[in-house]
């Protein structure tokens, strides 16, 4: 028995599934989350919404037992408990979904979910009870998955699911899931809100922590906010709005739409055409692609992630080498220039992933302020580099661009991911390029740093720049285009303009119209 | 000698050649699947050979003296837990670190103790692990082909080299089929995965080096109370980066791990049979070309000819928390 717990009573009590009462928690300076306050009523879903930052995950992380409350007390279904480790979590019903999966990519499904809880010393005694409970657990709440698949060769979906089958293996009764859509595609995020839905009404509560309003309103019964560390407002889902959320988690009103005006089309400045781009294992991502962006318009890529932007995007940006086609910048060809070269010509990038392309995390902000014009000569001759013009440089940009804690000399990884952006964003944009390739601008980002990235690129726009934009994220483009291309294996399958309703760029996003 | 007797004279220098091999490369393989890369695999070796010589001089007993190197050697694997798993420090730095203890330090304190520049006294036949014959090995010699195999090369072996052949079938089901062995190949492949199932990384990466420094104690006493009959100075050799090279030829898997260091065992067989012989139509082959043959074929291996071997996905990474 020891590998199962015991599941409690379905008999609902009078007490909500979890109380947090007066918890703070600080780490060094930072105080991530101060005398929170948080009910959450059985057989419900409670959404916790906040921007990044905001301490969303560190509540959770408190809740689940991975950090130590400073001070305050937990309760669950009524009685205090302190909840020291993961394991005694588990022991009181509280089960994890964390945004990067917590699998064990070479191992089988079955092996994932019985890790932690064998069922005895010897493997082969819990393996076929383990086997028997999945088979119970999928009919129950329809969460089908192939027990002896190996995790890495699972859709993203699928491996999220055997998550949620790993906590209920365990017994849980209360699900926290953080942020668990960021990696969904939009039809692998319906199908996880139906499986919520099927949890909450066999009597399971789930909490799900999301910076996304749209999710809050399709699936949560109840609402907290946080912003900054506080618990600002809870809410009946029912009886808020979008706006007013928004407003809650921000501290201010937000633009939720972009306001443009009509574009100012000049000249051709980025051509591509017939661009054929191989990836490394020599497979044709980009096929036979041509295209035009002027002067003074923004060209939105749609596409479902895979479907070769990323490899366009690196090709133009000089990164990945094309198979075939031609590039032009402003009438010359760019094909085969290097990355530097092209900064020099004029071609400015915010790369798809910023962690891997765009920051050296390590690094100290300014560092990353001038990465990739560090040869400019305002920031020093010969070998050496004037860092004193560099500093002043970059905290120039940091006041321009507000990004926070206003610190020059912050390593990059203690920035939020949404500074860590503005950061990217301001060293790209304030050397005035004539043609700037945008990936994923906001994956990742509050909503506060949303509404401020999309204004400079619409500012950008209006300043005669050419603008290529790819974002998985549909509802980035069609605000912020003015022609929409859509991108389907490789191939560019057809042109929209920016009044394209979501249904028609859908159908050509899955391929099935033109 | 016609070829058929150096064919059997070469499979049994190969085996007696492999076994320090193969404990070792044992041994690495319980820690890097755990996600504690050991470079100090060959500094194990040596304390725990000079450890076995000396306590199985003093008492006379080769089962005392190959407690003594077992010791030694998990007390090396707890310093290299203390810097790299408590500690977080660079596991390669640790390992190296060691490494040069171990080489130091056997000298030093044989010199000392001593006195006769490094090494140990010769030891008494008590205080060896003497060839074990296995029955019939007599009667079985002139039976052809099978006989002087057996005879030569299957009996006549000592028992830490039966231990060694045991320990691969038992390595492979305690990594297979218990739970210690799921957590541990889990906790090298994604320790949060082990930490938010609410097992502890910490005490599950020390018990993986624990064992290590247990297997790594056979493998130094099988050098100086089995194979020698003492103790001398830097007598691993680089046997240690061998069975390492051997642990990655064999892509951290046990029964290839078996056959890598047959394979590098016999590679060092054969040189010692072709050394100041001559190939027909080269002429003699440098012994240097044949000893350089396991790290050349891992680096072949390495560089994907031979399939691409991907190491535990943790391997070299302390283990924080977010944060």
């Amino acid at each position: 028995m020891s590998g199962l717990r015991i599941r409690k009573g379905k008999a609902l009590s009078q007490h909500p599934a979890i109380e947090l009462i007066g918890i703070d928690k600080s780490f060094g300076a930072v105080h991530a989350n101060k005398n929170i306050n948080l009910s959450v009523a059985k057989g419900t879903i409670h959404g916790i919404i906040g921007e990044n930052g905001a301490g969303k995950s560190t509540l959770m992380s408190i809740l689940y037992g991975f950090y130590q409350a400073d001070r305050g007390e937990i309760r669950v279904d009524g009685q205090s408990v302190a909840i020291k480790d993961s394991q005694a979590a588990i022991g009181h019903g509280i089960g994890m979904v964390h945004q990067h999966f917590m699998l064990v990519e070479n191992f089988s499904v079955l092996e994932n979910i019985m890790l932690g809880a064998e069922g005895g010393q010897l493997l082969a005694k819990g393996r076929s009870g383990a086997r028997a409970e999945l088979k119970r657990l999928e009919d129950e709440y329809g969460l089908e998955v192939d027990p002896d698949a190996i995790i890495e060769d699972l859709p993203v979906g699928t491996q999220q699911r055997v998550e949620i089958l790993k906590a209920l293996y365990r017994g849980a009764d209360i699900l926290i899931l953080d942020e668990p859509t960021g990696v969904l595609t939009p039809a692998e995020a319906d199908h996880l809100f139906k499986v919520l839905k099927v949890l909450r009404d066999q009597g399971k509560t789930v909490i799900l922590i999301t910076h996304k309003l749209r999710e809050i309103m399709a699936i949560t019964d109840d609402v907290s906010v946080m912003r900054r560390g506080e618990m600002v407002a809870t809410r009946k889902t029912a009886e808020t709005t979008v706006e007013e959320l928004a407003e809650l988690m921000v501290g201010r009103r937000v633009l939720l739409r972009v306001e443009k005006g009509e574009p100012k089309v000049g000249k051709v400045l980025l051509s591509v055409r017939n661009l054929t781009v191989k990836d490394s294992r020599g497979v044709v991502m980009v096929d036979d692609v041509s295209f035009d962006v002027r002067e003074g318009e923004i060209v939105g890529i749609a596409g479902v992630a895979g479907n070769g932007q990323s490899e366009l995007l690196e090709a133009i940006a000089g990164i990945r080498k094309p198979a075939s086609g031609e590039i032009q910048l402003d009438g010359k060809p760019i094909a085969d220039a290097d990355p530097a070269r092209l900064r020099e010509l004029g071609l400015a990038h915010i790369p798809e992933d910023r962690h891997h392309m765009g920051l050296v995390l390590k690094f100290e902000e300014y560092e990353n302020a001038v990465l990739g014009y560090h040869r400019d000569k305002r920031y020093g001759s010969g070998a050496l580099l004037d860092l004193n013009a560099i500093r002043a440089d970059a905290a120039e940009k940091i006041e321009k661009y507000d990004i926070r804690p206003p610190n020059p000399r912050l390593k990059t990884a203690n920035f939020s991911g949404g500074n860590q952006q503005k950061i990217v964003v301001a060293r790209e944009i304030e050397r005035d390029p004539k043609a700037l390739i945008i990936g994923q601008p906001t994956r990742g980002v509050d909503i506060g740093a949303i509404e401020f990235i999309h204004r400079r690129i619409v500012e950008m726009r209006d300043a005669g720049k050419a603008i290529l934009l790819v974002s998985v994220e549909l509802d980035e483009i069609r605000s912020l285009s003015d022609r929409i291309l859509v991108m389907f294996a490789g191939k560019v399958v057809g042109e929209k303009g920016a009044d394209a309703s979501e249904q028609t760029l859908g159908l050509m996003m899955a391929g099935i119209a033109a | 000698m016609d070829l058929f007797d150096i064919i059997v004279s070469i499979l049994g220098s190969t085996i007696r050649l492999s076994i320090p091999l193969l404990f070792t490369a044992l041994a690495g393989l319980f820690t890097e699947r755990a996600g504690v890369f050991d470079i100090g695999l060959e500094g194990k070796m040596l304390a725990a050979a000079f450890a076995s010589a000396c306590v199985a001089y003093v008492t006379g007993n080769a089962w005392l003296g190959l407690l003594g190197g077992i010791g030694v050697s998990i007390l090396f694997s707890l310093i290299h837990g203390f810097a790299s798993i408590t500690n977080r420090g660079n596991q390669i730095v640790s390992g190296v670190a060691l490494n040069f203890i171990a080489a130091g330090l056997t000298i030093v304190l044989g010199q000392a103790w001593f006195g006769q520049g490094g090494r140990t006294p010769q030891l008494p036949a008590s205080g060896r692990f003497s060839p074990i014959i296995l029955p019939g090995a007599d009667a079985m010699r002139d039976v052809p082909v099978i006989g002087p195999i057996y005879a030569n090369v299957i009996s006549g072996n000592n028992i830490l080299t039966y231990l060694a052949f045991l320990a691969v079938p038992l390595s492979w089901w305690v990594l297979y089929r218990t739970r210690f062995g799921l957590r541990l190949r889990a906790v090298g492949e994604n320790p949060g995965a082990v930490d938010t199932a609410g097992i502890s990384v910490t005490w599950l990466r020390y018990r993986a080096v624990i064992v290590a420094g247990f297997l790594c104690g056979f493998s130094g006493a099988y050098l100086s109370i089995a194979q020698s009959a003492a103790f001398i100075k830097d007598m691993s050799a680089g046997k240690g980066y061998i069975a390492l090279a051997a642990l990655i030829f064999a892509k951290w898997k046990p029964v290839p791990v078996m056959f890598a260091c047959l394979l590098f065992g016999f590679l060092d067989a054969f040189a010692n049979f072709m050394q100041g012989k001559a190939v027909p139509g080269i002429g003699e082959v440098p012994v240097q070309i044949f000893q350089a043959l396991p790290y050349i074929l891992t680096c072949v291996l390495l560089a994907g000819f031979i399939g691409i071997a991907h190491p535990p996905k943790a391997g070299g990474v302390p283990y924080t928390k977010e944060r």
